[in-house]
């Protein structure tokens, strides 16, 4: 076969002599920092094959000669987490619930861990803020509808409102219009007579007697007779501008007319019991706790 | 010149693939008759309807050819076979807009989530794989099979071999595509990150992969050159592995023949490690050796410089091939995969650094004494950016590998990062530049509509790419470096939330750099619109200064 090789001008490199389609090739070395350095990784391969499990073998693997394992590792890692905050969360464990406020100390840790706890857990309804948003309580404020106190959170974080628990709060906004007890334009005329308990405008010409006549008739059971709610029930104050659903008037028709029974889950046996505590201590912190 | 005159007959091939089809329209309607879900129902009537159109196709075609079939040389000129990589190059420019503007909807999706639209069809969980398909598959596939199918023929200096098998490869790989991309869309996947396509579509890519190998392979033997080129070498690695990890990581048992559902035979960490040997190995061979092959042919041609070395080409390429099938674990460290395995994953990923940049070396040397061809001739520029990129990646790779700093990376958007650099800069622009190549040369141009216009694209894709892997970076080392912060108390410093609260503002620097490569691609399609249709052909110069026979 002849030589085709040539001296590329540029360069000063001979080709190959091969060419396909005008594409020529030189015969440049392999640069030597290149070779260098792919040596230098291998050298550092076969180093950390020594050092490091590395190689299967028949029914096992090399293990290295520092007999590293990723797995005790974990557990070292999860021991020394353990060392910083074991003793502190068994006694926050034990600690009264009512005890735990007052020990600076102890305070610290559960709102250290409820916050954490929080946001993973609640936050996806309530926020990261603890803000809430329509349906879903903000716990900033001192509004609450099932009860302020340390005690009453924990119960709700513990069973949940409607959640199926056993010890869950129970009780629901009823649906009158869907069921059949209010017709449509009752509706629209309690829901008025709503609006005027928290001091909002009504609509112009609505009959004020007879919305206050079909609000004792159907709401004071649970709303009580000045509508300042009753948190045995979870019925909402409807005097203090703080509303869950909304406070239009379509709002209102719509909660009337198709009832409200929103859930929150019971936490109780999905997060141990210092977990809950350190929860309901940290909302019962963030503000509105009583 | 006359031809022999031959009584016209059906070849061998097109007889019996239109009986294939024709068979396989059949078996097509009773799969719809008997399917046990929609999706399926749906997909085996859009089987029934391609085989027959391909039947129909087929005798249409003999019909109206003639007699004799084209002939292997013209005036001692080999006889290229260019339609098939018309149709690819076109429907990788389809193809890529589709991609990059689903994958502008889950980028703003993330920022934005109420463009979730609560469908089922337009949730992130559905359009995410078709988001990488829609890039990796039909645009990236397309440009592969365009460029291959050209450069083998050229490089070999023979006509791509047979007739109706390279349309067959082509079309029936975008029938592949339609397939599993509307799967996506209703909801079919085998969940198989970058493998979601169902046990039938895995069938019907086998066989249309077969046929591209054959096609392939049978160019080659053919040549009228003494050598094999070097980007030869790469596609040919490309559709081999690729053969390989797709029967590797595919075999399942359908729950029913008439059913889209299936269940694969590999079970717990064994399935992951068959996974991500795949996943890493459609990255290693798929949008490296697939897009280096490219790399190899049109930086050189277009930069009009020999190749800066053979021996590194040849050593690199060996090196890049034997290291890469062993560096899939490096996706699973700190998982329950064995510590051996994730060392040997790491280690070899370490490894493969200068063999990956052996390639670089190439194509960057390879302008030596054409550096000055970048100020005035942005497709080399794209092209050398590319290659810039994927010297970049390459490092990166490696380094994300090592298991001390993939605990920090891995889960975080600087994967996401890295793959996009990987992705947007390396094959994405070589692609880019190829087709800005080849579209004038296949369709017989003088050359492209518009360079101005590829400036443009240049400046506002590389700017896109920018704002998408520095909001990535600074995204996903927080992101790592949040997950892992503890308070003095020993508990978690942040919620999971916090986490994503804080990324926000990096979605949407995300979202803006894919809104800028997609204008840059819009603006790339319109150019090669207008080549095409308005551009002034070019006058084949070796016909015309042969004096007449």
């Amino acid at each position: 076969m002849t030589d085709h090789s040539e001296i590329d001008s540029v360069s000063g490199t001979s080709t190959t002599g091969h060419e396909w389609d005008g594409l020529k090739e030189l015969n440049t070395p392999l640069p030597r920092w290149w070779v260098i350095t792919f040596y230098l990784t291998i050298i550092w391969s076969i180093g950390y094959w020594v050092v490091y499990p590395a190689w299967p073998l028949l029914a096992s693997n090399t293990v290295g000669i520092w007999n590293y394992s990723s797995r005790a590792d974990v557990g070292v890692e999860l021991a020394n987490l353990e060392k910083i905050r074991g003793d502190k969360m068994a006694a926050l464990a034990t600690a009264p619930l009512a005890n735990i406020e007052k020990d600076p100390a102890l305070l610290a840790l559960a709102r250290a861990k409820g916050k954490v706890v929080f946001g993973d857990n609640c936050a996806p309804c309530h926020g990261t803020g603890a803000t809430g948003s329509k349906g879903y309580p903000n716990l900033n404020d001192d509004d609450w509808l099932w009860g302020g106190t340390l005690d009453q959170i924990m119960e709700t974080v513990q069973y949940g409102a409607r959640s199926g628990h056993a010890k869950a709060h129970e009780g629901q906004m009823l649906a009158f219009g869907k069921d059949g007890v209010l017709k449509a334009e009752e509706i629209a005329t309690v829901a008025n007579h709503v609006r005027s308990l928290a001091g909002l405008p009504t609509r112009q010409g609505y009959d004020a007697k007879a919305g206050a006549k079909i609000f004792a008739d159907n709401c004071v059971a649970c709303h009580g007779e000045q509508g300042k709610g009753n948190q045995e029930l979870g019925a909402p104050n409807l005097t203090d501008k703080i509303w869950l659903y909304g406070s239009d008037e379509a709002s209102l028709i719509d909660t009337i007319t198709n009832g409200r029974s929103g859930v929150m889950p019971a936490w109780e046996g999905r997060l141990d019991p210092a977990t809950i505590k350190a929860m309901a201590v940290y909302v019962h912190s963030l503000g509105g706790g009583k | 010149m006359s031809q022999p005159s031959v009584s016209k007959s059906m070849t061998i091939g097109e007889s019996g693939l239109a009986a294939v089809f024709a068979v396989t329209a059949f078996l097509c309607v009773i799969a719809a008759a008997k399917a046990v879900d929609a999706p399926f129902a749906f997909h085996a009537s859009l089987g029934a309807v391609a085989s027959l159109a391909a039947v129909f196709a087929i005798i249409n075609r003999y019909l109206n050819r003639p007699a004799a079939l084209p002939p292997q040389e013209i005036n001692g000129q080999p006889n290229y076979n260019l339609g098939p990589i018309k149709f690819a190059s076109f429907m990788a420019m389809f193809w890529g807009i589709a991609g990059f503007t689903v994958g502008l909807l889950i980028a703003s999706q993330l920022a934005w989530p109420w463009l979730n639209f609560d469908l089922p069809w337009t949730n992130f969980g559905r359009m995410r794989p078709l988001h990488t398909s829609a890039v990796i598959f039909a645009f990236g596939g397309n440009v592969l099979l365009a460029t291959s199918l050209y450069v083998v023929q050229k490089t070999c200096r023979a006509r791509l071999a047979g007739e109706l098998a390279p349309w067959f490869v082509v079309l029936g790989y975008n029938f592949f595509i339609v397939i599993a991309g509307t799967g996506y869309l209703l909801g079919v996947t085998q969940g198989k990150e970058y493998a979601e396509p169902e046990w039938y579509s895995d069938l019907w890519l086998t066989i249309v992969w077969v046929m591209y190998l054959l096609v392939f392979l049978v160019t080659v033997i053919k040549r009228k050159e003494p050598h094999i080129y070097v980007a030869n070498w790469f596609f040919f690695a490309f559709i081999v592995t690729i053969a390989v990890l797709h029967l590797g990581n595919n075999p399942t048992l359908p729950v029913s023949f008439f059913g889209s559902k299936s269940y694969i035979v590999w079970g717990g960490v064994q399935d992951a490690m068959v996974q991500w040997w795949y996943g890493h190995n459609a990255v290693g061979f798929f949008l490296t050796a697939g897009f280096l092959a490219i790399m190899y042919y049109f930086v050189p041609k277009r930069a009009e410089r020999p190749v800066y070395s053979y021996r590194l080409s040849i050593v690199h390429f060996w090196a890049l091939i034997f290291l890469y099938i062993w560096a899939g674990p490096h996706h699973l460290h700190y998982t329950a995969l064995p510590d051996w395995t994730q060392t040997l994953g790491m280690t070899f990923s370490i490894m493969l650094w200068m063999p990956s940049w052996g390639g670089m070396i190439n194509g960057l040397m390879t302008l030596s004494g054409a550096w000055d061809k970048l100020r005035t001739d942005p497709v080399l520029r794209m092209l050398v950016v590319s290659v810039a990129f994927y010297g970049m990646s390459t490092f990166e790779g490696p380094m994300m590998s090592i298991k001390v700093v993939n605990s920090l990376s891995h889960y975080t958007d600087w994967t996401i990062g890295h793959v996009h650099s990987g992705a947007l800069g390396w094959v994405g622009f070589v692609s880019f530049g190829a087709l800005y190549c080849l579209v004038p040369w296949a369709w017989n141009r003088k050359g492209l509509y518009s360079l101005k216009l590829v400036n443009w694209h240049f400046w506002i894709a590389t700017l896109g790419i920018v704002l998408y892997i520095s909001a990535m970076w600074v995204s996903g080392i927080l992101q790592g470096l949040m997950w892992r912060a503890y308070t003095s108390l020993g508990f978690l410093e942040y919620s999971f939330i916090e986490t994503v609260e804080a990324m926000h503002p990096f979605y949407i620097i995300r979202a803006a750099g894919g809104a800028l490569f997609l204008i840059g691609a819009l603006i790339m399609a319109y150019n090669l619109w207008m080549t095409v249709r308005v551009g002034e052909a070019e006058v084949q110069a070796p016909v015309a200064l042969q004096p007449a026979e």
